[in-house]
């Protein structure tokens, strides 16, 4: 029967994403009457495995092998569909992040059991098994049934939300049985960001758009940025133009987010951009002109030059009022 | 060397979409149709790949699992290039039942490459392509942002949270695009669409298989309230607020 959560880590240690799933996999186990397992795939400390325990985790099933090291959706859908079966689960969630998204179509075939993507909240009802999702890029939710026995889910960022539950640790170890042949890829190099804030995890996003009139502008967008925190992002035509780098670029083409707190900055707010920021808690409009369909989506609004308004709210972060 | 891309047909992304029939269908009336933009880029890469002599692709073919409204996006792919469209005459119940469509069809008529886009801008599944590359069980590689061959190997570069990586890989392999790949889809020119009405556009039967979900409901989000207008010289108003009332600083 059970729920399992697959908690991702990343370079041995959770994220708040993670503890939101476990809370929701806690949440679905409650409600079926059933244990919560976690699963950890890959070298996590085990006082960073037992924080898990603090969102209501009856046991903590932890494979570590070397070889798991390389992200592959191929081996880690095969690693947690082991486990699976071994534990006879019945619901298996994972967040709707990048691993998430390319390990679940994988498991979904595996295990044949169906999958819905991105839902938004706990079941609308559990027998039938229906959860709501997003879909046309924000413009409407679906209300998506399962109908197979076993059921994979992946969870939306900040649509549960974190609670705590604590309970005692049981930590379990698992050995899976991996052929060989599936290591077949290659890795020539990786690169990443020090020190950036990244932009699918942050709370808080600056983003500016053509607006800002040229690459050179963005200072006062980085400025703001660093004083909250915050992930720098951009529209459409300011990562085609070469402003700014692909990954930064939201929209429906682009990234979807959902932080707590978004500034569109020189955006005019076309609603391809708009289905990329839809789920934000909060957003602020700034822009010139005050007919900007931005304002209409927007939650706050300033009307004003983005090279003057920015320094301004800058220095009041900064001043700590 | 041969590419299959998989084309999602779906609403142009400025439709407001509408439902029928008590919320449980999307209202078709009126919709005009497109290939996905993802799906767009990765049909533009395929084909420049192929036009580059130096390497040894020599076929583009694109594949559809829908009903003969998805004509027209095919033949608009044929006429941005592509040399061959299967449509998969069925309709697309789920992402499963479409990746088992299109990877039985793979099974009789192998392909080097199978592209797929990260996400349809209908119902966001983000599924189709892993779960065809579990169907044929080989290699997938998700958020692609470069496909490229280096001395006869293929190189991808690949979206990882943070940074990029670069893999070598052999085929066959499913690749899920990401914008990046090309950098503006390619538009049919008049030659193309001429050329287009010759290029076979076949159609072919489903297989028994049935799907893991459906929809049963739809619904269209609230509307928001009013935006809060601050003037430039309350910016302070601004930030109290964010604070107090919004509770996100
Ligand atoms: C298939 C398709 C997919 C697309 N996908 C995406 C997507 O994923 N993401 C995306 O963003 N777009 C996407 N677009 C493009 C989208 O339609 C818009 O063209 C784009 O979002 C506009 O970007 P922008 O708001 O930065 O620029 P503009 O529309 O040019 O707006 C600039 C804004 O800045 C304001 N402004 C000017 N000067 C200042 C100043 N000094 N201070 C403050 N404000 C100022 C202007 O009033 C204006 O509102 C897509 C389009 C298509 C056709
Ligand atoms: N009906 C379909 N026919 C062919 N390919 C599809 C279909 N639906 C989705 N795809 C492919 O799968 C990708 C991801 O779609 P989805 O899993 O529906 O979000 C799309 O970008 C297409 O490449």
């Amino acid at each position: 029967m059970s729920v399992i959560a697959f908690a991702k880590n990343w370079d041995g240690k959770f994220k708040k994403s993670t503890y939101e799933l476990v809370s929701y996999a806690k949440d679905l186990a409650s409600r079926l009457n059933t244990q919560t397992l976690i699963l950890s795939i890959g070298e996590v400390e085990e006082t960073e495995l037992e924080k898990l325990a603090q969102y209501g985790a009856d046991k903590i099933i932890s494979v570590e092998d070397s070889r798991l090291n390389i992200l592959s959706s191929r081996i880690y859908a095969e690693v947690i569909s082991q486990v699976v079966n071994k534990e006879e689960a019945s619901l298996v969630v994972l967040s709707d992040n990048n691993s998430g998204k390319a390990i679940s179509p994988r498991l979904s075939v595996k295990l044949q059991a169906g999958l819905a993507a991105a839902v938004l909240d706990v079941p609308k009802s559990l027998d039938p098994f229906i959860v709501k999702k997003q879909v046309f890029s924000g413009k409407a939710f679906a209300f998506v049934q399962i109908d197979s026995d076993k059921k994979i889910l992946t969870l939306s960022k900040n649509s549960f939300g974190i609670k705590e539950n604590v309970v005692s640790v049981n930590i379990e170890k698992f050995s899976p049985e991996l052929s060989d042949d599936i290591f077949k890829i290659k890795v020539r190099s990786t690169e990443s960001a020090e020190n950036k804030v990244i932009l699918a995890d942050a709370d808080i996003v600056v983003s500016a758009g053509r607006g800002m009139k040229s690459a050179d502008n963005w200072q006062p967008v980085e400025d703001l940025a660093s004083a909250l925190g915050a992930a720098t992002a951009c529209s459409r035509p300011v990562s085609d133009d070469g402003w700014r780098g692909h990954e930064e670029h939201v929209g429906q083409t682009g990234k979807v987010v959902a932080p707590n707190l978004y500034f569109a900055v020189g955006i005019s707010g076309a609603i391809q951009h708009v289905a990329g920021i839809s789920r934000s808690k909060c957003i602020v409009a700034i822009n010139t002109d005050p007919e900007a369909p931005i304002f209409s989506v927007a939650d706050y609004g300033v009307v004003g030059d983005a090279m003057s308004v920015l320094p301004k709210l800058t220095s009041i972060i900064n001043s700590g009022e | 060397m041969k590419i299959l891309v998989c084309i999602s047909n779906v609403p142009d992304t400025t439709t407001k979409i509408k439902f029928a029939n008590n919320n449980t269908q999307v209202d078709d009336a009126g919709v005009q149709w497109i290939i996905n933009p993802w799906d767009e880029l990765a049909l533009t890469r395929a084909i420049e790949l192929k036009e580059d002599s130096s390497n040894s692709f020599d076929e583009v073919c694109v594949v559809n699992v829908g009903l003969a409204k998805s004509d027209a996006t095919l033949r608009k792919a044929l006429a941005i290039g592509a040399d061959k469209a299967i449509r998969i005459d069925a309709e697309p119940l789920d992402a499963y039942f479409v990746a088992g469509q299109i990877a039985d069809y793979i099974k009789n008529n192998p392909f080097d490459i199978v592209l797929s886009g990260i996400e349809s801008s209908d119902y966001n599944g983000s599924s189709v392509g892993g779960m065809l590359s579990e169907f044929l069980d080989c290699p997938a590689i998700s958020s692609m942002t470069k496909l490229e061959v280096d001395n006869g190997e293929i190189i991808i570069h690949r979206a990882i949270p943070g940074g990029k990586q670069v893999l070598e890989l052999q085929a066959p392999f499913v690749g899920i695009v990401q914008k990046g790949i090309t950098n503006e889809p390619r538009i049919p020119a008049m030659r193309g669409i001429m050329m287009a009405r010759k290029k076979p556009l076949e159609v072919v039967s489903p297989v028994d298989l049935k799907a893991l979900s459906h929809i049963v409901e739809f619904e269209l989000p609230q509307a928001k309230a009013s935006c809060r207008m601050i003037s430039e010289e309350r910016l302070e108003a601004l930030v109290d607020l964010l604070k107090s009332e919004a509770k996100v600083l």
